[in-house]
């Protein structure tokens, strides 16, 4: 029995807020990677394209709900993502044709994209905090727990509970269903082996007679669509808050390199690696031994690795040890 | 003369804009806009260092920044016994067992071979070295926290001047450069910039989360100033005549005697803060100068036209036998350092030390922001770089409030619509330096001041 309540403990703690927390991460982690592949610069600007349609999923959500529209137990915001999601591919294309093009055809070197990229970060920071406020703002509703802590308790009779929020639950399924969905497509048809082709050889992609142009514009329409549906996850999971989402590119660029950037799979599995490791180390295991191990050496100190301040910390330290001994990252990514 | 007419032009342009903030608005305003842009200034001219002169993209500026403000927290405060004595000697002592730990790991890097026995000797002793860390610091630490926790709970500096930690700044943030440096700088450039802003994240981290050493978000205040308080010059003999000699007409101009006293008790009091201001004013200016000096130099020397074709063309520059990697190092250090003074700089005006404060939007990328308007690697540029944006930062409000009632005009004053702009004003200056950015990106990609070689 006690082995069984220190398996909840861990699965109620650890595994099932990493695992929502880590999609949330990997889904912005894939576009980060995608736009690194193919138009082959670090965008800066990726917590922020996430705010802009998160921001927008909320003022449809708003509306909708003045509209005295709901869908029951799901939140209302469901319906109000693709609406967000054609605002933020409308951003974005506009922002590629005014601004982005320029250098690509004017063949910049890396480093200068990043920066322009660190431009439209400004300006996109600036529109949303003007639009929204800087503030925390919570647009949930509907059901908020699938299993609570108490009814998992009497279920079965054991200490511990386990509770399942409805968005953890939200966040997985959606992101399987837009992760699988993605790859498909990369895998699969036409223009997602002409996007791999592009990002694998630019010249030999050209030679073959692949469109620059489409490849370019569903690269970011595939950017806009993540971005838009990862942060509006996090919005329901924790709550909407520009800093915090302009904060949020840090895991992101480290999951992307850990994951080997260029890659989109690696950036979906590198989330989940930064996810978990965040919250291993910080998690304070003294309980879990107390059920484990016999009375008599029962641990009286915390048993945590780090305090939870650090949370950040260990991720970028993560990657710091991946770029030093793995510079390509975990799972093979571009060889810089 | 003819050649440098345009930054003369430039600069003039600067100093008349802080001079018409000072007539329009207040001397004090205008002051410190001044002292911001001096320190700006020195921020620029380090990342101008590192990306102007060889290239190296550093994210990293806010770490240096906020590593300067802790040496003069380190330096300035006096040292606090009672902490000391709970927990100075553990303290000490896990120094010396990183110290060891640190030379013990070398020693076996440079003594055997790449073998899976040295890896695993290397791990142990990480391991253990960390368990017995975690076994000396814990207590101590948890003692010292526990001293007066509302005024110190930290073991305090030395209490020396606050001016040597501006040396003190340099030299820890070059020790932090030399350890990034030695991990990072043989990354691409896209990645350096990544690893770099992430480090410079878990400098923050460490610095906001061990009260022992920095009080963290508790935050440092009252730090000492090189320069006098206002309290002091308002009852000092001489600083009061001196306030009536520059006031003689309007003076000159009340006959009433208890009228005039009321005066200049008012003049004195706005005369003591915009001559402390003008102090630090002139103390940033002399490291300013210093520096421009020294860079100036540098750039035009043997060592500086290295540098260049280091950075413009690396695979040759080691042809010609130079050692690409330990100049990177060098000058990734040497601009650190500069950086570091800039955050002992800042600590020693404001006075108070808050790591909390310290986020990559302000101290990274508008720094960038800087470099890039003002022109890299040309210094001139850079520091007027630093001049110009910072100028835009502070007064992109009232710019912004001024334009939106402008345009707004034709609203009525209660219209929800012109409310919420006015409202949302303080982020029309990330609008604002993202559009300037952009636009100078665009348009003059090497900035207002670009760089300039000399033909030998």
């Amino acid at each position: 029995m006690d082995f069984i309540n220190a398996i909840v403990l861990l699965l109620n703690y650890i595994f099932v807020p990493a695992l929502s927390y880590g999609s949330q991460l990997a889904l912005g982690a894939i576009f980060v990677s995608l736009i690194y592949g193919i138009l082959r610069f670090a965008y800066f600007t990726a917590g922020d394209l996430m705010s802009f349609g998160t921001m927008f999923t909320i003022l449809f959500t708003w509306y909708f709900q003045s509209l005295g529209f709901s869908l029951g137990v799901l939140p209302t915001a469901l319906i109000a993502i693709p609406f967000g999601v054609i605002i933020t591919i409308f951003y974005v294309l506009v922002k590629d044709k005014l601004i982005f093009s320029y250098y690509r055809f004017k063949k910049s070197p890396p480093v200068m994209l990043a920066m322009v990229s660190i431009g439209t970060m400004f300006v996109t920071q600036a529109i949303v905090r003007i639009i929204i406020g800087p503030f925390d703002r919570r647009f949930f509703d509907g059901e908020k727990f699938i299993l609570k802590a108490n009814e998992f308790k009497e279920m079965t009779g054991l200490n511990e509970g386990l509770t399942i929020k409805s968005t953890q639950v939200i966040t997985l399924l959606i992101t399987i269903v837009v992760v699988s969905i993605l790859f498909w497509f990369l895998n699969k048809t036409k223009t997602g082996k002409s996007m791999r082709a592009y990002s694998d050889n630019e010249d030999l992609a050209l030679l073959s007679g692949i469109d620059p142009k489409k490849v370019v514009m569903i690269t970011w329409i595939i950017a806009a669509i993540l971005a838009t549906v990862g942060g509006t996850l996090y919005g329901l999971d924790k709550s909407f808050k520009p800093f915090t989402y302009f904060n949020n590119m840090l895991p992101i660029f480290a999951a992307a390199i850990v994951g080997g950037i260029g890659n989109p799979f690696g950036a979906f599995l590198g989330g989940y690696v930064i996810a978990f490791s965040e919250i291993l180390v910080t998690y304070a295991y003294r309980k879990f031994f107390i059920y484990l191990l016999p009375e008599s050496i029962e641990p009286d100190s915390l048993l945590q690795l780090l305090s939870t301040d650090y949370k950040f910390a260990v991720s970028f330290s993560i990657l710091v040890v991946v770029l030093l001994f793995r510079p390509s990252g975990i799972f093979k990514g571009k060889v810089l | 003369m003819r050649q440098n007419l345009d930054v003369i032009i430039a600069y003039a342009i600067m100093l008349l804009l802080i001079v018409l903030v000072g007539l329009l608005q207040s001397w004090n305003i205008a002051l410190s806009i001044l002292c911001f842009c001096l320190i700006s200034a020195v921020m620029t001219m380090g990342a101008n260092i590192q990306w102007g002169y060889a290239g190296l993209i550093n994210f990293g500026i806010m770490g240096y920044t906020a590593l300067g403000g802790l040496a003069a927290v380190l330096v300035s405060v006096p040292p606090v016994n009672e902490a000391w004595q709970v927990g100075g000697l553990s303290i000490v002592l896990c120094a010396f067992l990183i110290a060891l730990m640190i030379f013990s790991i070398r020693f076996i890097i440079k003594k055997y071979k790449k073998s899976k026995k040295r890896n695993y000797g290397i791990a142990f002793i990480i391991v253990f070295g960390l368990i017995f860390l975690r076994l000396i610091s814990g207590p101590a630490i948890e003692s010292i926290e526990d001293v007066n926790p509302a005024t110190s709970g930290f073991l305090g500096g030395m209490g020396l001047p606050i001016l040597f930690s501006w040396i003190v700044g340099a030299f820890f943030a070059g020790a932090l450069a030399y350890v990034i440096g030695k991990i990072a700088l043989g990354l691409r450039a896209d990645y350096l910039a990544i690893a770099t802003l992430l480090i410079s994240e878990i400098v923050i981290a460490v610095i906001k989360h061990e009260d022992w050493l920095s009080r963290g978000v508790k935050n440092v205040i009252g730090l000492k100033r090189p320069v006098p308080y206002e309290i002091d010059l308002q009852n000092k003999e001489w600083f009061i005549d001196l306030v009536t000699k520059f006031n003689q007409g309007t003076l000159n101009l009340i006959t009433d005697a208890l009228e005039k006293e009321q005066m200049i008790k008012q003049l004195v009091i706005e005369g003591s803060t915009v001559f402390v201001k003008l102090c630090f004013a002139g103390l940033f200016s002399v490291v300013v100068i210093i520096l421009l000096i020294i860079t100036q130099k540098a750039l035009y020397s043997p060592w500086g036209r290295m540098m260049r074709a280091i950075r413009d063309n690396e695979e040759a520059a080691n042809a010609m036998g130079k050692n690409v990697v330990k100049q990177h190092l060098l000058i990734f250090v040497l601009g650190s350092a500069i950086v570091g003074i800039a955050g002992a700089m800042m600590v020693t005006y404001d006075g108070l030390f808050t790591p909390g404060s310290y986020r990559p939007m302000r101290y990274t990328f508008l720094i960038w922001v800087m470099v890039i308007v003002g022109g890299s690697g040309n210094n001139f540029g850079a520091v007027l770089g630093g001049f110009a944006v910072w100028f835009l930062w502070i007064e992109a409000a009232p710019i912004a409030l001024y334009l939106i009632n402008f345009f707004t005009s034709g609203l009525a004053e209660t219209n929800e619509f012109r409310i919420h702009l006015i409202e949302s004003i303080p982020y029309f200056r990330f609008l604002m330096m993202g559009v300037g950015l952009l636009l100078i990106m665009r348009y003059r990609p090497k900035g207002i001041l670009p760089e300039k070689i000399k033909n030998l």
